[in-house]
């Protein structure tokens, strides 16, 4: 049982991360698509830092360290939707989508390329940060806290002030609705809608440092994220754009994404003889319910996939 | 000398031919992109990995050998075709179907199924393949008319969902020792896709076979539906406006179905083509969707989204796909390929401004060429 909390949390803190990215490039009038290639990109700053910082880095010093090279990962990598969506008019789908094959391709490529140098005969695309990891953990008795949990709270409340609360995300906000009215009262849409994006692929890269450290100590990066960039739009969608939603609507898919890797505990889940696949297919079953059920009255930003055009009234 | 300037633009105007050059440009950016990061991991041999990646099959010194690997590249490639076929498709009709990549492993399931547990005879699995695969993406499709879902998302979950069922599914045909599949040839030589002698063309490769032709007579029957037939010209007004096509008569939420329905059925026609030449059986524990559906979307935008397009764009992806085994793997990963064709469906995405760029620059210089003219006519 305290597995299953343990897992639900963990989860659920990537799911609230990645779900917030989302939500605040949505309000800024970019639809992120590419959020799983940008978890992917983060995951891989974040491992590549605990790969290489000294084992002996003192914890919060590390775990400054490893954050901050999956943000600043995610962030740069983000720049290629905005870039595109904001200064070239591209299509938001398809430039998201060319993020989402990119990222888990550079990751590949360049994971092998480093372990192909410290031993040719290495061609796997495995990072282990093992001993880095033990930085986010403390015990309490057999409950593994993770620092990144209270991190996801903090963040989800940061974020319900800065986008209800403070002029930068009202702002934000406009520019997702009614940007030519948010430029005629003098507001810069496309550096809001930059900031926007940023701050996506911040809590994307940041969202991707965490799936990758719950449970395992080393990442193929083969696998990307498995769906994750999109489970945590559903959640977005469900949490219809809203911080406190999007945390109570994570913690739903976070408990369905951790039966999945606990039902083995449970002798009522066991007695069931499901196949376990079943387990692994159901927190996409449940997320394509929830979708079937919200999307009919969604309350997405209005212009959000709509290049900002300034000719236009 | 005012007509030669007169032809040369509208040359240059012709909206294809602007599409032609955004793919050119798209593909030497994206090898280039490749070249800098190859020159990035180990500047030795960057250049004949990029090299070997363009070359593919002509690796092989002897032309036998050269042919065969030619025959198995188009073999690949026809599958790729059929994927971004069903992709350029839905997105004729304003819809995005990542979803190729689930509807492809639905149809590989639903053929290997139908070939390997119930022995069926080719065309029946190929049939079962894209009934299948077209009810998958009818799903979407229904989720989205009726229930205003977004399709990229449910196409996303049903990939995942799709993959397990198939895994699930297929683990009954398996091998005794290992995770794959029974071999068609093994267990059930009717279900092999006939050759009708082309094998012979590609050096006895015996898995060249007719679903070469086949799709390449589906992309030109793609092309005739959607711009000479009155279905066709349905399903792009309802992709232009729902609400107009609502309001001209049109059936606006059973096109979108039906669309979703032939896109999806023509990705798992692509699996049928595939997986029934028997190059290859299926891994039941496979835990990522195969590629071919994503590579889909880059030959799909790659081709101007136009079926006649895809054909080549759909040879090329793969061809630099295949090309990427050939690298050096003590300096370099096969991967590098994916990350060209990812960056050049990012490319794509700069076509559309690409072209308005261009028709801004040409106005500007006819402008001048004009003012130009005039004063030559006042002297």
């Amino acid at each position: 049982m305290l597995l299953l909390i343990q897992y639900t949390l963990i989860f659920a803190s990537v799911l609230v991360l990645v779900a917030l990215g989302g939500c605040f490039s949505e309000h800024g009038g970019v639809i992120n698509i590419g959020l799983e290639g940008i978890m992917v990109i983060g995951a891989l700053g974040g491992a590549l830092m605990m790969k290489y910082l000294p084992a002996v880095t003192a914890a919060p010093l590390m775990i400054l360290c490893v954050i901050l090279g999956s943000v600043v990962a995610g962030m740069i990598f983000s720049l290629l939707l905005g870039v595109a969506a904001i200064r070239f008019n591209a299509d938001q789908t398809l430039v998201g989508t060319a993020l989402n094959l990119m990222g888990p391709a550079i990751a590949v490529v360049l994971v092998r390329a480093i372990n192909t140098a410290e031993s040719v005969d290495n061609v796997s695309s495995t990072v282990a940060y093992g001993g880095a990891k033990k930085a986010f953990l403390v015990n309490f008795g057999s409950f593994e806290f993770n620092w990144f949990m209270l991190i996801a709270l903090l963040i989800l409340i940061a974020s319900y002030i800065v986008l209800y609360k403070t002029k930068f995300g009202l702002r934000l906000c406009a520019c997702g609705e009614h940007p030519q009215a948010a430029d005629s009262v003098g507001i810069n849409v496309y550096k809001m809608r930059y900031a926007g994006v940023l701050i996506s692929g911040a809590l994307g890269g940041l969202g991707g440092l965490v799936y990758i450290t719950a449970g395992v100590s080393e990442w193929k990066f083969e696998n990307g994220v498995a769906g994750f960039g999109f489970l945590a739009l559903a959640v977005m969608i469900f949490g219809q754009w809203k911080p406190v939603n999007i945390g109570l609507a994570a913690l739903l898919f976070g408990l369905f994404r951790a039966l999945s890797n606990v039902y083995t505990g449970f002798d009522a889940l066991v007695a069931l003889k499901l196949p376990s696949t079943l387990y692994n297919m159901l927190p996409y079953i449940i997320s394509l319910l929830v979708l079937i059920f919200v999307s009919k009255k969604s309350r997405a930003p209005k212009a959000e996939g709509i290049p900002y055009d300034k000719g236009q009234r | 000398m005012n007509r030669n300037i007169g032809k040369k633009k509208s040359l240059l105007r012709n909206s294809g031919i602007q599409t032609v050059i955004g793919s050119l440009l798209c593909i030497l950016l994206g090898l280039l992109v490749g070249f800098i990061v190859l020159l990035i991991i180990n500047p030795g041999g960057a250049a004949e990995a990029v090299l070997a990646i363009l070359k593919n099959f002509l690796y092989y010194p002897s032309a036998v050998a050269a042919t065969k690997y030619f025959g198995t590249t188009l073999v690949k490639a026809s599958a790729l075709l059929m994927c971004s076929l069903s992709v350029l498709f839905a997105w004729k009709v304003g819809l995005f179907n990542i979803g190729a990549a689930g509807q492809y492993v639905i149809g590989a399931g639903a053929c290997l199924y139908f070939g390997l547990a119930l022995k069926m005879p080719w065309y029946i699995c190929l049939i079962a393949a894209v009934v299948a695969a077209g009810l998958v993406g009818a799903v979407s499709g229904f989720l989205k008319a009726y229930f205003n879902v977004n399709e990229v998302i449910s196409c996303i979950m049903l990939n995942w969902i799709g993959l397990y069922c198939v895994n699930m599914l297929l683990t009954r045909v398996k091998e005794q020792s290992t995770p794959y599949t029974r071999t068609l040839k093994s267990a059930n030589q009717s279900g092999l896709l006939p050759t009708l002698g082309l094998d012979k063309l590609f050096s006895n490769n015996e898995f060249v076979t007719i679903g070469l032709i086949l799709a390449v007579v589906i992309a030109v029957l793609v092309w005739i539906l959607l711009e000479k037939t009155k279905l066709g010209y349905e399903l792009k007004a309802t992709g232009f406006n729902k609400n107009a096509a609502k309001y001209c008569g049109m059936h606006e939420k059973r096109n979108i179905i039906l669309t979703m329905a032939i896109a999806g059925g023509l990705a798992g026609c692509g699996a049928g083509i595939f997986y029934l030449t028997g190059i290859e059986q299926w891994m039941v524990q496979q835990t990522s969707v195969p590629a071919m559906g994503f590579n889909g979307i880059a030959a799909a935008f790659l081709g101007g989204s136009h079926p006649i397009g895809a054909i080549f764009s759909s040879y090329f992806i793969q061809h630099i796909t295949s090309g990427g085994t050939y690298v050096d793997t003590t300096m370099y990963s096969s991967q590098i390929s994916d990350l060209i064709s990812a960056f050049i469906i990012y490319l794509c995405g700069f076509v559309l401004f690409f072209k308005v760029w261009l028709n801004k620059l040409l106005d500007r210089r006819e402008e001048k060429l004009a003012g130009k003219g005039q004063k030559g006519g006042e002297a």
